[in-house]
């Protein structure tokens, strides 16, 4: 089915004029969402959208324009606007698309026909036993205000007029929960999910069982006295955090001076325990992709080995900048142009599990979720300070809850104080996968 | 947009398997915006966004379905989507008179952006570039947006009710970096009204570059901020965003109705400090946050929240005040077509109070001034928030002194209200923010004066 999304390709950049690159993204996706509450259908949505997107280089300056429909004559003046556009922009000499590099593209097999023919019913079926197992979990479970399913078959085509011609499609699917859990006059809230490509990888009970588990864990949570502590983050608090540490090894902001870590390749930026690798060709990453923004074969690169920053990720046109080449790591919708980005993060595991960090940090804080990771940590300085919820860890294990406080330190100390790092490697909805992480020497704020 | 008549039969045919309720959304969408980042523009870009999303409502059960099509089949087929994800008894062919109601409009364009000339647009930009670097040697880093929007608007349900609305907006942003002996330090200021072109008649892009390379330079020499509780005088402006996260979404029917909100089942009591009234209202003319219609056609509305520290009122979509039979309240928003809308917020700002300014920080002997947040979140159930303080500094003696570096405030809502101990007579609306709920963005304003809390736990790391 994607021929006809290359053909729409070619049709536009069969309109490229002399001394002019043009490169056009077209997406197409069918998505469903179901959310259940109380054992009724609260809503159903069915949806399919296209879309295209069209760069146009032309005299070293850039050009672009989108438009949310494949409608033909919507498709011409999207062309005219980029090529308007272009002639506005300032001149770089650097500019231009990427080409190809002569890189297999690789095989991930991320579409499952089976999800096209899942019948209505069977979706609303699978949110609906989420929430009944959520009720069931545990009986201080006083309420299940979202149960969702959602799927979404997607696929996309890159094609340009220096060489470029990819396709991609992929299927997924999620199921998630969020619940609420009473005790007395206190209540705390929970979360899970459980994600995969084909509705016989979700796992009903793993969702269910974290929304309770991290609702009711929290119940009598109070506000904890400040002070420094070794801490371990959840699987899910680590992906976010490498998710804000990926952005500063974009060659993009390296050129534009706004990485902490120019200048650094070859130097211990993190402990010997931090090996981070971005790679969007591991078919288990829920961001998994054949190929980037730019239509490059995806492919894994190392950015820390051992806790030495080994490299930057790169567009084609930062790659050029900065005299090197493509990471294959083009971020971008039809909507806008190729940004730079670490597309499926993660740290190499250890050897420990979570209770096995717990036992060898002692005492300290686990943290289960934070809050405010966009408007208290700042890439650009390091400074680093989130809302955060957790349990106490004494003589080894897990000790009574703790709820309104803040963690604090830098992103450039945080690597660098990372004592440990778990066995506990899972891919979550998101462009990084989550581990059991052990940082010592954070400050927590409290009462 | 759509034609009146085949609205009429689109709704019709929505609702074919005995739909309560069926709307139809539609919305054309044109944008454009312009980039420099590193001396150079680097791009324009045009954007076009067109379609409709249909609903059905059967009890408690919502069908939905958006579609790109904007054809007669195209409409058709989403409206039998919507209608068979939503089935009632009954059903059979009904057809839907409509009627059009216009609402007043908060503000007439005076300069459509789609008809100034790109090389304006892009001048503003170079401006504020060499506006920001020549604050000093020390800011080594520019970027600028400009970016502007039509969004064209047709609601239409089966109550009959036929409404528009052309909402045009106006944003300027922008980024700077500094560095310094103690590594680098960023700062940014944004300016957006739902305005025209003419948003730059009233401000001016070289006091905001003045602005953001100023608040750069100063963090420069800040210290590590305090880490515990301290009292915190929040700045005129842009602290509104505290009122956002501390009680704002708390306040949102459908968190009520599903018992997910610390404020349910309080209106008529004293939920805040008697210094506390709150307003939400999308009916401020210009303001980032405002409108015709919401995007269930119905007309904004200065909602009173809180008067005098009592909760008067929650916000309300059609779908939460249908469930309750009471009147809509304007704040059914969606981020497209594409979207499901909800319960959102518009323009949320607190009233003066007769304090001033300068008596609120001469009277704090130890604390922290925040003089520019950077955007919050909420749990309502429990009502824990944070928000980021982008520009601060210590007060020492009842005096402002040194800056501070970045970090997130923590605090429960409904306890912080009662904290408020002070409020200033400066009242100012605070830069533009784009709200986040359940993945959908939209854009709200906040404003408040100047006030004070007598505690809030601040997220640094000095001891």
């Amino acid at each position: 089915m994607s021929d006809e999304l290359l053909e729409i390709g070619d049709r536009i950049v069969g309109l490229a004029r002399a001394g002019e690159q043009v490169e056009v993204v077209v997406g197409r996706s069918r998505s469903t969402e179901v959310r259940v509450y109380d054992g009724e259908v609260e809503s159903l949505s069915s949806a399919t959208s296209a879309g295209v997107g069209v760069r146009v280089v032309s005299g070293h300056r850039q050009g672009f324009a989108y438009a949310g429909s494949l409608d033909p004559e919507v498709l011409a003046d999207t062309l005219a606007d980029a090529r308007d556009n272009a002639g506005f922009a300032t001149e770089d000499a650097f500019l231009g698309l990427a080409e190809p590099d002569g890189v297999p593209v690789p095989e991930l097999d991320l579409y499952r026909e089976g999800l096209a023919a899942l019948p209505t019913e069977r979706k609303i079926e699978l949110a609906a036993e989420l929430e009944r197992a959520v009720r069931a979990a545990d009986r201080r479970i006083s309420g299940v205000d979202a149960a969702d399913y959602a799927d979404a078959l997607a696929e996309g085509c890159v094609v340009t007029s220096t060489g470029i011609r990819t396709s991609s499609r992929e299927s997924s699917c999620y199921i998630s929960a969020s619940c609420l859990a009473s005790d007395g006059d206190d209540t705390q809230t929970g979360f899970g999910f459980s994600v995969g490509r084909l509705p016989e990888d979700l796992d009903i009970s793993v969702a269910a069982g974290d929304a309770a588990r991290r609702a009711t864990r929290l119940l009598g949570a109070t506000k904890p006295s400040g002070g420094r502590f070794t801490i371990v983050l959840d699987p899910f608090v680590t992906a976010q955090l490498i998710g804000i540490i990926g952005s500063t090894f974009s060659g993009e902001a390296v050129l534009k001076g706004r990485s902490l870590f120019a200048d650094r390749l070859g130097e211990e930026v993190g402990a010997g325990a931090i090996t981070l690798v971005d790679d969007p060709t591991n078919p288990l990453a829920y961001t998994a992709g054949e190929t980037d923004g730019e239509g490059l074969a995806s492919r894994r690169n190392v950015l820390i080995d051992a806790g030495v920053l080994q490299k930057f990720v790169h567009n084609a046109y930062s790659a050029r900048r900065a005299g090197t080449t493509s990471t294959a790591n083009a971020v971008r919708g039809f909507k806008s142009t190729p940004g730079v980005g670490c597309r499926a993060l993660s740290l190499v595991p250890g050897t420990q599990s979570q209770d096995e960090l717990l036992a060898s940090v002692g005492d300290g804080v686990l943290i289960s979720s934070v809050s405010g990771l966009h408007s208290g940590v700042n890439p650009v300085s390091g400074d680093f300070s989130t809302g955060a919820e957790g349990l106490r860890i004494t003589g080894g294990a897990l000790g009574e809850p703790l709820r309104e406080f803040t963690i604090a330190s830098t992103l450039q100390r945080m690597l660098l104080d990372v004592a440990a790092v778990g066995a506990d490697l899972e891919w979550l909805p998101m462009s990084a996968a989550g581990v059991s992480l052990v940082v010592r020497d954070v400050t927590v704020s409290g009462a | 947009m759509i034609e009146e008549a085949l609205v009429s039969r689109v709704l019709g045919a929505a609702l074919r398997t005995g739909g309560e309720f069926a709307e139809v959304f539609a919305e054309d969408k044109r944008s454009s915006s312009a980039h420099l980042d590193d001396g150079k523009i680097e791009e324009l870009g045009s954007g076009r966004d067109r379609g409709a999303g249909i609903r059905v409502v059967v009890g408690d059960t919502t069908g939905f379905a958006h579609t790109a099509d904007l054809s007669e089949p195209g409409l058709l087929a989403a409206a039998e989507a919507a209608a068979a994800a939503a089935r009632g008894g009954g059903g059979g062919v009904r057809s839907v008179a409509l009627t059009r109601q216009n609402a007043p409009r908060p503000y007439e364009v005076q300069v459509q952006p789609g008809d100034v000339p790109k090389a304006t647009k892009v001048e503003l930009l170079h401006r504020a570039d060499e506006v920001a670097r020549a604050q000093g040697g020390a800011i080594r880093q520019v970027s600028a947006s400009y970016a502007d929007s039509r969004r064209r608007i047709l609601v239409a349900n089966s109550e009959g009710l036929l409404a528009e609305d052309d909402q045009v907006r106006t944003l300027f942003v922008i980024g700077c970096v500094a560095v310094g002996d103690t590594g680098m330090q960023t700062g940014r200021e944004s300016v957006g009204r739902t305005i025209g072109f003419e948003l730059f008649d009233t401000y001016e892009v070289d006091e905001l570059a003045r602005r953001a390379a100023g608040r750069a330079l100063t963090k420069l020499a800040a210290r590590p901020a305090p880490s515990g509780a301290l009292p915190v005088v929040i700045g005129k402006g842009g602290g509104g965003v505290m009122f956002h996260e501390a009680c704002g979404h708390g306040l949102e029917a459908d968190h009520i109705q599903k018992n997910v909100s610390v404020f349910a089942g309080r209106v008529g009591q004293q939920v805040a400090s008697p210094l506390v009234t709150l307003v939400d209202d999308g009916t401020v003319a210009t303001e980032w946050g405002t409108f015709a219609i919401d995007d269930e056609g119905t007309p904004a509305a200065r909602n009173v929240l809180i008067q005098d520290g009592v909760l008067t009122d929650y916000m309300w979509d059609r779908l939460r005040a249908r469930k309750e039979k009471r009147p809509l309240s304007g704040n059914g928003r969606r981020q497209s077509y594409q979207h499901l809308p909800m319960v959102r917020m518009t323009n949320t700002y607190l009233l003066n109070g007769t304090s001033t300014a300068d008596e609120i920080v001469a009277d704090t002997p130890n604390g922290v001034y925040v003089a520019h947040l950077g955007g919050g979140q909420v749990n309502p159930a429990t009502g824990d928030f944070v928000f980021g303080m982008t520009e601060a500094y210590l007060i020492e003696d009842g005096k402002i002194t040194e800056p501070l570096r970045e970090g997130n405030l923590i605090g429960n809502g409904p306890k912080v209200l009662e904290m408020i101990d002070a409020v200033a007579d400066d009242f100012e609306m605070g830069p533009p923010g784009t709200c986040g709920k359940d993945g959908q963005g939209v854009p709200v304003g906040d404003g408040v004066p100047t006030l004070r809390v007598t505690s809030l736990t601040i997220g640094g790391t000095a001891a």
